[in-house]
């Protein structure tokens, strides 16, 4: 799905809103999601412990929402700016795509819970296109 | 697979019966008796219809559905988010028999509504975000898994008579 220039001003918009509590969103996003759906934990098993709140958790969380924040000022083309990322996460890493719909949902959850007023379905569905993207 | 995770059996219809919890029972109770279903209902159905628009096709006679402004005030959407709300208040007076209480939905939706059952599960994820938002810190991950467990057999249920 392509991004309208009003999708791009949400998500920059909402970006600035939230980027200070980037930190504890993705923590909490991922803290969420390997409660939810259990089976993502496969992927962290090199991990001594998944659990929501750890150290590695956190550390993961904020190189999660490092990319995202990457995205956003690539924004105007995702495809390149992404790339590599894109290339580690299938080749390297070997994730099912099925999964980045998994934690989209969990970032968007969290984002509900901490910036209600915020969280508009306007907003909600330029976030949701741009994190598909 | 643990018991009381979002078993991917349930999207497959299995005729295994649901085991609950007690956190999950008294949770999904919780929320429900916490959330007012006039304003989360409308919210959701609204965000749907905004969030996944293809989602409208299913309301063409609901009338001005143009733009996200249009769609949250329109009277007949809300009434229709207030409608599911207290559909799903039947599942949750009878948990353990989610299945049967949809039946009749289920045939509804499908043979006179003729509604695509993935839709069905993106009205879910669209009310998981209006709970979360009205809940806040206390919407958690475990609250979390408990709501949309309850939300996958809810979905489930209303495809099985699909055919």
């Amino acid at each position: 799905m392509s991004l309208s220039d009003k999708d791009k001003a949400a998500v920059r918009a909402l970006w600035s809103t939230i980027s200070k509590s980037s930190d504890a969103i993705g923590n909490d996003a991922l803290s969420r999601m390997i409660v939810v759906y259990p089976q993502t934990k496969i992927y962290f098993s090199h991990w001594p412990e998944v659990i929501p709140g750890s150290i590695h958790i956190k550390e993961h969380g904020k190189k999660v929402m490092g990319g995202i924040e990457l995205a956003v000022s690539k924004i105007d083309d995702l495809k390149t700016g992404l790339f590599e990322l894109s290339e580690q996460h299938a080749f390297k890493l070997r994730v099912d795509p099925g999964n980045f719909k998994i934690l989209n949902h969990c970032i968007l959850v969290v984002i509900a819970t901490m910036f209600p007023k915020e969280f508009t379905p306007e907003a909600h569905v330029s976030l949701d296109k741009f994190l598909s993207g | 697979m643990p018991e009381n995770s979002v078993s991917a059996d349930l999207q497959t219809g299995s005729d295994k019966m649901v085991e609950w919890t007690d956190f999950e029972r008294d949770t999904i109770k919780d929320i429900f008796s916490r959330i007012e279903y006039d304003v989360v209902g409308p919210a959701a159905l609204a965000r749907c219809l905004v969030v996944y628009p293809w989602t409208q096709r299913y309301f063409s006679g609901f009338g001005n559905l143009y733009n996200a402004a249009a769609i949250k005030g329109n009277p007949m959407v809300s009434k229709h988010g207030t409608t599911i709300m207290h559909g799903l208040d039947r599942a949750v007076k009878n948990l353990d028999d989610i299945e049967n209480t949809y039946t009749e939905l289920s045939v509804l939706h499908s043979e006179k509504l003729h509604v695509d059952p993935d839709n069905f599960k993106l009205l879910a994820d669209c009310l998981t975000i209006v709970v979360a938002a009205q809940l806040g810190k206390e919407f958690t991950g475990e609250v979390q898994a408990a709501f949309q467990k309850f939300l996958a057999v809810v979905v489930s249920s209303l495809g099985r008579q699909y055919h």
